[in-house]
């Protein structure tokens, strides 16, 4: 490995991204954007071109400099458009003046990136910094060799379960770069956990790529359940699925008469128990918002639910649906 | 010391089980290294490329038990290449030939393979325990001829392996006269499982004491395997993705009450909490708690479950227990001595309110006065709750923080966690593994070197400033046998220091620090009793081809380690051993 690939992903650079909107932000060399303080408030101020600029930069699997992409990256990574390999680097070849004044002025965070330029540049014995020095940062050369790192450091990543595939396509600002054995758990563990969970959160809903698990809470239920969105294809099926599901629950409240193991008797008392206590389904959806479910054909529902909750009928009132009256009727439960 | 038979002083050594004591008493005198070696029945190699097995069996004719470890540690991590290796069929080979009387043989990270394991279940008729951990290469053809040619097997545990699961019928190739049983874990397997045999292999297990069952076991099955084993200690759950009805779940609970020897509780993945409230019977005799991969058991739910566990010595559970959990833990668990604490959410993503932090961690410590060992992965730490921890808890043993985000600081103060660390070494003396995160200069090492007088593993990520860190360390713990480092600015001064310190080392690890190769390559020089591979999974392999330009070159991954036996002839083709 050539020293200049060694440097970018040993050495840990406070590098400042300026933006569109003037303000600074430190990346160091994972990649990750420090949450301290410096992230969201400013983020929030910002045009939303200017997110997604940020949001590609920042999800972008840098082990060297931001900036320091090659055009041949594979794909998974390759989140900035060719267009950006020429803006000019992010980080200059010398720490300019107010780079180091940056360092200095919110020390705080670049000694969390402890090795920052003007760190490397003291603390490395002497023989180290004509290597520093001699060098540029920005090695257009040194760049197509970048990526075979980059690339070996994916393919490792793969088999850690989920993570890779759905951190690329839409991350949030603030997504960690995916480091190499980083937590430090066996990836048994790591495998057997992204089996159990089948992630529903972040999948965005691409059609037949695999299984929705969803999330389902009922009012007074003590846990919470999954269903798998994708093995539905109507609402009925989802309704029956989510009555056979949280059957348990209704039986308890009623008693235990209900304890006589006939699958048809306790349909029936389900049912009557669910009409007399108005239960609805409700699902939050992208933007965090509880919506009665029903109003939306299928396909487009499947898209936008995240949650499912099975609440009374009295607490589900004020819900948005439009129009009122029929989305109070089809979300009960059915036979 | 020679005014006694041969024979009275072997049977003295019998009662000296410790592999340290023993290796001690082997170095006093000639005879009692000669009697000791000829009475050794059980050999701990914590390297297997430290020695051969040729060498092994000469030294220890009587040999019954063996363990043998093979990957450096941060294989866990998918640091170390799949074909590194690791193999242990050359030792069941040697063993075999030597007709060793073997009866035990516990593994970790080695690769099996199923030839090994057909070798090994024919060779040795005595063959009651066999252990495997975080191994891989075999599937269950090879657990069916262990299971069909081992008579006398007891104890076939396995953990966390990776094994391919044919979906044979291993669990029938027990013959019906296997009777022996007694720890019977099979969790590990991802496949489907013949409940039948299985229920009938238990029924004629009366000795059965641990029974750790895959996914694939149904809730009735359970209930089945209860019913006929009441005298189970030691329980591993499988999973369930349907609701029980009233009367499973009833069945089940009255199953679980016959077993009042049960202490311990594993598994649960993927299961519906309710079957987790069928155990509150049971709650107040466990002393053990295994609840780290159930994944869908909401926090409230656990805390409710560990608030009857009052008994509990071990607790392994994941973060979404949250804070507050950890202080029902505290309040209830006095008993409690080891306790591991996992990040469930692994993508990070969510923002988790229910994640643990410093206060779950300083809870435990001042609530739980028995506490010597701990694995705390948290989202963040401070320096004031290290200090804490400190006082409330000096006896530990193990201390391993991982503070999920590298190079976080004290949330509160912004600043290194160095005095947090330095506090934890200070103050507990016999610590003998540490594990540190967080944001950490050369100070802590100094810290490290100067109080950490038994630490023998240390493991050290995206932490310290200069080989001056480094340096402390080496220089300061006399106890030190394996030192791990990854992503730290250490380089060729640090590694050269001291070439005699490798000599009381089992191992080294640095990868992604400043060692180049020509460091790499002095140190190898200098040290012939040393094996100082590196591993370069870059397209370019060939190191040595290059010319002299390129001893500058940084080592990507470095793993060196002391042996009798000089270089392995089975390093893969991106390992190259100086």
């Amino acid at each position: 490995m050539s020293p200049e690939e060694e440097l970018q992903s040993n050495v840990s650079v406070a590098s400042s991204t300026r933006n569109i909107a003037g303000v600074l932000k430190e990346h160091n060399y994972l990649g990750l954007s420090d949450c301290s303080s410096v992230g969201s408030s400013n983020l929030s101020s910002l045009g939303d071109d200017d997110k997604a600029t940020i949001s590609l930069k920042a999800t972008e699997l840098t082990l060297g400099l931001p900036g320091s992409q090659s055009p041949a990256r594979d794909t998974e990574l390759n989140l900035l458009s060719p267009a950006k390999l020429d803006e000019k680097p992010f980080f200059p070849l010398l720490p300019s003046k107010d780079e180091i004044c940056c360092s200095s002025s919110q020390k705080n965070i670049a000694s969390g990136n402890k090795r920052g330029f003007s760190d490397a540049m003291d603390k490395f014995p002497e023989a180290k910094v004509s290597v520093y020095t001699e060098k540029n940062w920005m090695f257009p050369e040194a760049v197509v060799a970048t990526q075979t790192v980059v690339k070996k450091e994916v393919s490792q990543n793969v088999p850690k379960g989920k993570q890779s595939t759905t951190n690329n396509s839409s991350s949030p600002p603030a997504a960690k770069a995916q480091i190499v054995g980083w937590p430090p758990v066996r990836s048994y563990r790591k495998n057997t956990l992204a089996t159990t969970c089948k992630n529903s959160d972040e999948v965005d809903g691409r059609p037949g790529s695999g299984p929705l698990f969803v999330k389902v809470s009922m009012d007074g239920a003590p846990y919470l359940r999954k269903v798998d969105l994708r093995s539905y294809t109507n609402y009925g099926e989802l309704s029956a699925a989510l009555e056979k599901m949280f059957t348990t629950f209704t039986l308890g409240q009623c008693g235990s008469s209900g304890a006589t193991g006939k699958d048809v008797r306790n349909e029936t008392k389900l049912k009557d128990l669910l009409n007399g206590k108005d239960y609805v389904l409700t699902y939050e959806d992208k933007d965090g918002d509880w919506m009665l479910v029903g109003d939306f054909s299928w396909e487009i529902f499947i898209g936008v639910c995240k949650k499912l909750k099975i609440m009374k009928g009295s607490d589900a009132i004020g819900l948005a649906a439009a129009p009122a009256p029929r989305a109070m009727e089809k979300p009960k439960m059915r036979a | 010391m020679n005014y006694f038979p041969d024979e009275v002083i072997e049977h003295i050594f019998d009662f000296i089980s410790s592999h340290k004591d023993r290796n001690s008493i082997s170095l006093v005198s000639k005879s009692w290294h000669k009697i000791e070696r000829c009475s050794r029945k059980r050999v701990f190699i914590g390297n297997c490329y430290a020695i051969n097995p040729e060498r092994l069996i000469e030294r220890f004719p009587s040999l019954r038990s063996l363990t043998l470890k093979g990957k450096p540690h941060f294989a866990d991590f998918n640091l170390v290449p799949h074909e590194w290796g690791g193999f242990v069929h050359p030792w069941i080979v040697a063993l075999a030939k030597a007709r060793v009387g073997l009866q035990e043989l516990r593994l970790k990270r080695m690769v099996v393979s199923d030839e090994s394991l057909e070798l090994l279940s024919r060779s040795f008729a005595s063959f009651k325990s066999l252990v495997l951990v975080s191994c891989e290469g075999f599937t269950t053809d090879g657990l069916a001829s262990v299971a069909a040619n081992c008579r006398h097997l007891r104890e076939l545990d396995l953990q966390e392996n990776e094994i391919e699961d044919h979906r044979g019928q291993w669990l029938n190739c027990f013959p019906e006269s296997s009777t022996a049983l007694t720890s019977l874990n099979f969790s590990c397997l991802k496949g489907e499982t013949n409940l039948a045999a299985l229920e009938r292999l238990v029924a004629r297990s009366p000795n059965l004491e641990s029974l750790k069952v895959n996914r694939a076991v149904p809730l009735d099955a359970l209930t089945r395997l209860m019913s006929c084993a009441p005298q189970l200690v030691d329980l591993g759950v499988g999973s369930y993705e349907n609701e029980p009805d009233q009367e499973s779940f009833m069945k089940l609970m009255a199953a679980i009450k016959k077993c009042t020897e049960l202490r311990s509780l594993s598994g649960f993945s993927e299961v519906a909490p309710l079957c987790l409230s069928a155990f509150y019977p049971i709650c107040q005799n466990l002393t053990s708690l295994n609840l780290s991969y159930a994944a869908e058991i909401q926090g409230n739910h656990l805390i409710r479950f560990i608030q009857f566990c009052k008994r509990l010595q071990r607790l392994w559970i994941l973060d979404s227990i949250g804070d507050k959990g950890l202080e029902v833990v505290a309040s209830t668990c006095k008993e409690l001595q080891e306790l591991r604490v996992f990040p469930s959410d692994l993508h990070d993503e969510e923002d988790n309110d229910t994640a643990v932090t410093e206060i779950g961690l300083v809870a435990i410590s001042a609530g739980c006065p028995k506490l010597h060992s701990i694995l705390y992965f948290c989202k963040q730490m401070t320096n004031a709750a290290l200090i804490t921890v400190a006082k409330n808890c000096p006896n530990f043993i193990r201390f391993r923080l991982c503070i999920l985000e590298p190079n976080k600081p004290d949330h509160t103060t912004s600043q290194s966690l160095d005095e947090g660390f330095g506090a934890i070494v200070q103050a507990c003396k016999g610590l003998r593994r540490l594990s540190v995160s967080g944001l950490l200069t050369d100070k802590v090492f100094l810290y490290i070197g100067m109080y950490a007088e038994q630490l023998e593993m240390l493991s050290i990520a995206f932490a310290g400033d200069t080989d001056k860190g480094m340096l402390y360390v080496l220089n300061g713990c006399k106890k030190m046998r394996k030192l791990e480092i990854r992503d730290s600015p250490f380089g060729n001064a640090a590694l050269l220091a001291d070439v005699d310190k490798y000599r009381t080392m089992r191992s080294l690890w640095m990868s992604s620090c400043e060692v180049t190769l020509g460091g790499c390559k002095r140190l190898a020089r200098n040290a012939p009793w040393l094996n100082v591979e590196i591993i370069n999974e870059n397209e370019n392999n060939d190191l040595m081809e290059r010319n002299e330009e390129d001893e500058r070159e940084k080592v990507d991954r470095l793993y060196l380690y002391r042996t009798v036996v000089g270089a392995r002839k089975d390093a893969p083709p991106c390992v190259t051993i100086l």
